[in-house]
């Protein structure tokens, strides 16, 4: 396998390591008791304590706590005993205690391991370096005034989880990969719902390029990219510019980017002045976090069945390939769907509709899984149609798309629009014998040899029966008489 | 009958409670001398309307016959409170410029808790710049005068700090006690130099929900009364557990004047080598035995101990307390409230804000602890630091193997006079020497006044004890004071027009 990158003067390496901020999954604020719901008027969901008021404490949110724990051992990852939350000191006028709660020397969650899965079907170990909690800023709106900047703290000491990967990364894609399968473990979790688009999950991207074989080059940090597709391009853009500044003989500067989506590159963040030192000291308003072996247990024994698992059951016990069990794995909301479809049903025959037509559909309307016009119950329906024949694989194709438009049952849509399948011989064999007297030519190529002729014949009858004849008796029914 | 002002929290509660007295007569007694002693300016707000709706409130409550009892422990007593305690609707200033109009819309646990309790609030108390000082010379509101001289001469003492304020309002009978803060000695020291009783209870006694921080590890909030009763009355309604303050100790309340048991034998008390210090005047070192003769006559026996890393305790405070200080103080940026100063961009503005909102010795310990937590510098300040700190509090662990109790001086001086010390930092931080240690091991000490010096200053001795053990140091104090016999107040001379 080779991701290298062909410069002017050789093969270029490129080392990725990704920081992702993943927004806890909880009610209340990391230290506080105001809510954390997204979209709310600017400076409605903010507490004493995150606007940062003389003599406010912060008191830590045990649910946070064992979110995070349970993060950790979603990741395969070593859950820290005792982990201190730290002051990281800086000014900013979304900052209102004037530095972020954190965790800086000791984390509540160390090191773990996840595999990704890649494009061509193979996937990759890479390692996580820790897990931290820390508090969100607010937010500082630039634009809606010529000189004054406007500052909504809603965010202010929401929880998040920083998980910081190894530079195990060797691709844009495989960075994506891992962006992605966190995010899908999290999401198994229930511990961050993963939505980039409302900023709960966003990555802080490192970068460097070297030599095969090399140490380690100096990194680039591109801050704050919400979107795989952002990460990918900020990605390539950096590389590329990283090649040419050595290629050219010069050196690459450790600092901290910015990626512009508007095009497509990446610019430094601020000056080698404005450097911030964080000054990072135990935060002494809080407890360091101790945890018994009896408190992780209790958490581990909560776990759901996690993807790689899940796709491993659904090849050793469903007999899906790897290809489907991959793809319906991939998120949480797909696996529940197609768990309650296959119920009961064959289980392939589930994963080519699920990942087939429905999605497809659902593709058409664009509607994510978690808002499908349909339910689980009713796409299982409208297999059962199909296993007890009462309409055929092609009319359900047909069904499937009304539904999509009106929500409605596919026995009730069967129904109403008479599209039940035919399976009387005897009318089938009427529409035979019609269209055999009617083409006598036909009938003799079919004779002399000439197979094919059969799918024109089957063509005609569905036609006469408007779709509804069950194919199966069609071509049985057709070879019989063609053949006397 | 004694004027109102004259009388203790204690004696108080028995007249008010035998209807002899009303909280609105108390409290009326109390304004009035408040109003009276503006010279002293221990004052930064003064709020007589809410004191008097208070006392009424209380009298109405004791009409009823629902005050007393547990909530009621400072029913119809009023109070001052040091304004770094927040109040609600009342300004709070911590001393500072830069919390110019600042109105918390909340109130901190330990005052709420005093209001549960049934005390009256007569006001705010100055005090030293974000209880920065040990003097009360660094407050914005200005200096605040020690209501004692020396014999014969008019001189402006300082009250000590940084709960100047607090001390000088109970010792110049304008309040009956007053709430006070100690980092490094800010209520045993000005109650040393203004004679009056002054108790750091241990560190998570009293919750810091609401309290402006200074340096979070060694801030707790405690009484300044003019009796070792009054104190305890006082705590006991002050202290407890509040959800609100992570570092708040969950463990149960005692009854604080019930260990007031006046009999100290077989306690025994130590007395470390360590406290005596070169150059220290001989009458402090002179009250001090008497202090150990005091307890020895009173059945206790007097052991040696030594506390071997004392010397590096103020070092390592003046390490910690900044570096916390730095990092407490950033959220004064003129963004959300009090002072701005506006400035060409967000950076110029906080600049601009922040220069003009700190006095120069809370800007010398903002840079001194942003040093010593930067990069390169940390190991070797701040990580040492916090290590000499787990070795004092080692040395006490050791010393209460062998000891219940701890005497030393309060102070290694009496009052000073205003502007003294004011231009050497050094010459200000070494009043802590004896009152740090206690602090950095999260111990619980009281300064309690033990006689008077050449010049007629009242000097105090200090009692610490073990974690939790606030009752042994009450149970030690109360002999102290009986043998002491301290019955003396200051010449009033502020009042009436002088």
């Amino acid at each position: 396998m080779s991701d290298l990158v062909e410069g002017a003067t050789g093969p270029w390496e490129v080392v990725i390591g990704l920081e992702v901020h993943a927004q806890v999954t909880s009610k209340s604020k990391l230290f506080s008791g105001a809510a954390t719901a997204f979209g709310a008027e600017p400076n409605s969901q903010v507490s004493l304590v995150d606007a940062g008021m003389p003599g406010m404490l912060p008191v830590i949110n045990e649910i946070a706590v064992q979110q995070a724990v349970r993060s950790g051992l979603g990741l395969n990852a070593k859950i820290n005993k005792y982990s201190v939350f730290d002051r990281k000191n800086y000014f900013y006028a979304d900052l209102p205690q004037g530095y972020q709660i954190s965790q800086y020397l000791q984390p509540i969650v160390g090191e773990g391991m996840i595999s990704v899965d890649l494009a061509d079907g193979s996937s990759r170990d890479i390692g996580i370096e820790r897990l931290h909690l820390e508090q969100d800023a607010g937010k500082s709106i630039h634009d809606r005034h010529p000189s004054k900047t406007y500052v909504d703290l809603n965010r202010s000491g929401v929880a998040l989880m920083e998980i910081v990967s190894k530079p195990d990364m060797r691709s844009a894609e495989e960075a994506g990969a891992y962006v992605r399968k966190v995010r899908a473990i999290l999401r198994y979790l229930g511990t961050c719902d993963g939505n980039m688009e409302e900023g709960s999950m966003r990555a802080d991207v490192n970068v460097s390029v070297r030599r095969p074989g090399e140490g380690l080059g100096t990194r680039a940090e591109i801050k704050n990219v919400n979107s795989v597709r952002f990460m990918q391009l900020a990605i390539a853009y950096e590389t590329n510019r990283q090649i040419d500044i050595l290629e050219d003989g010069g050196s690459i500067d450790q600092e901290t980017r910015l990626f512009d989506a508007q095009t497509g590159t990446t610019r430094p963040m601020r000056s080698k002045e404005e450097a911030h030192d964080y000054r990072y000291f135990p935060d002494p308003d809080l407890l360091p976090l101790e945890f018994s072996d009896a408190f992780i247990e209790g958490i581990r024994t909560t776990l759901p069945e996690l993807p790689d698992a899940k796709k491993q059951r659904y090849m050793d016990e469903l007999g899906l390939s790897a290809h489907d069990a991959q793809v319906l794995v991939s998120d949480r909301d797909i696996a529940a769907f197609y768990e309650q479809v296959a119920t009961g049903r064959d289980a392939k025959v589930a994963a080519n509709w699920v990942q087939g037509e429905f999605f497809a559909q659902l593709s058409k309307a664009e509607r994510d899984i978690a808002d499908s016009p349909i339910s689980a119950g009713q796409l299982g329906g409208l297999i059962d149609l199909i296993a007890d024949n009462t309409i055929s694989g092609k009319i359900a194709k047909d069904v499937l798309e009304f539904m999509f438009e009106s929500g409605r049952d596919a026995a009730d849509i069967v129904a109403e629009k008479g599209l039940t399948q035919v399976s009387d011989s005897g009318a089938i064999e009427g529409e035979i014998d019609k269209v055999i007297a009617a083409n006598p030519d036909k009938v003799a190529e079919f004779q002399s040899g000439k197979d094919k002729v059969l799918g024109w014949f089957v063509g005609q009858i569905m036609q006469a029966t408007k779709g509804k004849a069950n194919p199966q008796m069609v071509n049985q029914l057709l070879r019989e008489k063609l053949k006397a | 009958m004694a004027e109102p002002t004259e009388l203790g929290i204690a004696e108080a509660r028995d007249q008010l409670a035998k209807g002899t007295l009303s909280a609105r007569e108390l409290t009326e007694s109390h304004i009035a001398a408040m109003a009276d002693a503006t010279t002293l300016n221990a004052m930064v707000t003064e709020t007589p309307e809410i004191a008097l709706a208070m006392a009424d409130a209380s009298d109405a409550r004791r009409a009823k016959g629902d005050a007393g009892g547990e909530t009621g422990a400072l029913e119809g007593i009023p109070l001052a409170i040091k304004d770094l305690f927040c109040t609600k609707g009342v300004l709070t200033t911590a001393g500072s410029h830069i919390l110019d109009g600042f109105t918390p819309p909340y109130e901190s646990t330990v005052t709420a808790n005093l209001w549960q309790a049934g005390a009256v609030m007569l006001g705010k108390t100055n005090m030293d710049e974000f209880a920065m000082g040990s003097s009360n010379e660094t407050s914005y509101h200005g200096v605040v005068q020690n209501p004692w001289r020396r014999k014969g001469d008019n001189q402006t003492l300082v009250p000590g700090g940084s709960s100047g304020g607090s001390a000088v309002a109970v010792a110049g009978r304008f309040a009956m006690g007053a709430t006070a803060t100690d980092t490094g000695g800010s209520i045993r020291q000005p109650a040393a130099f203004t004679g009056t009783v002054g108790c750091k209870p241990t560190y998570g006694r009293c919750s810091r929900w609401g309290v402006v921080a200074f340096a979070s590890s060694l801030d707790q909030a405690g009484p300044i009364t003019r009796s070792v009763r009054d104190n305890a009355i006082m705590l006991g309604a002050m202290a407890g557990y509040d959800p609100k303050d992570s570092t708040s100790a969950k463990i149960a309340l005692p009854d604080f004047e019930a260990a007031l048991t006046g009999d100290v034998r077989g306690l025994k008390i130590g007395v470390p080598k360590e406290y005596v210090l070169d150059g220290m005047p001989v009458e402090i070192e002179a009250l001090w035995q008497q202090g150990i003769g005091w307890l020895r006559d009173a059945g206790a026996a007097i052991v040696d101990i030594s506390l071997p890393h004392t010397k590096y305790a103020l070092p390592a405070y003046y390490i910690v307390a900044p570096a916390e200080a730095s990092s407490n103080l950033a959220r004064y940026d003129g963004v959300r409230f009090g002072l701005r100063v506006p400035g060409e961009d967000l950076t110029e503005m906080y600049k601009n804000t922040r220069a003009a909102g700190f006095g120069a010795e809370v800007r010398r310990r903002v840079l001194i602890g942003t040093y010593v937590l930067s990069a390169g510098y940390y190991d070797a300040y701040y990580l040492k630091a916090q290590k000499v700190r787990r070795l004092i509090a080692q040395d006490f662990r050791d010393a209460y193997e062998k000891v219940d109790a701890i005497l030393t001086p309060s102070a290694p001086s009496a009052a000073f006079a205003v502007g003294d010390k004011a231009d050497d930092p050094i010459a200000m931080y070494l009043n802590d020497v004896f009152t740090v240690p206690a602090n950095l091991a999260g111990l619980p000490g009281i300064s309690i006044p033990a006689g008077l010096s050449d010049e007629g200053l009242p000097l105090g001795l200090q009692i610490l004890a073990p974690a939790f053990d606030e009752e042994t140091m009450y149970r030690v104090a109360g002999v102290l004071e009986e043998a002491a016999a301290f019955a003396k107040a200051p010449e009033q001379w502020w009042r009436g027009g002088s």
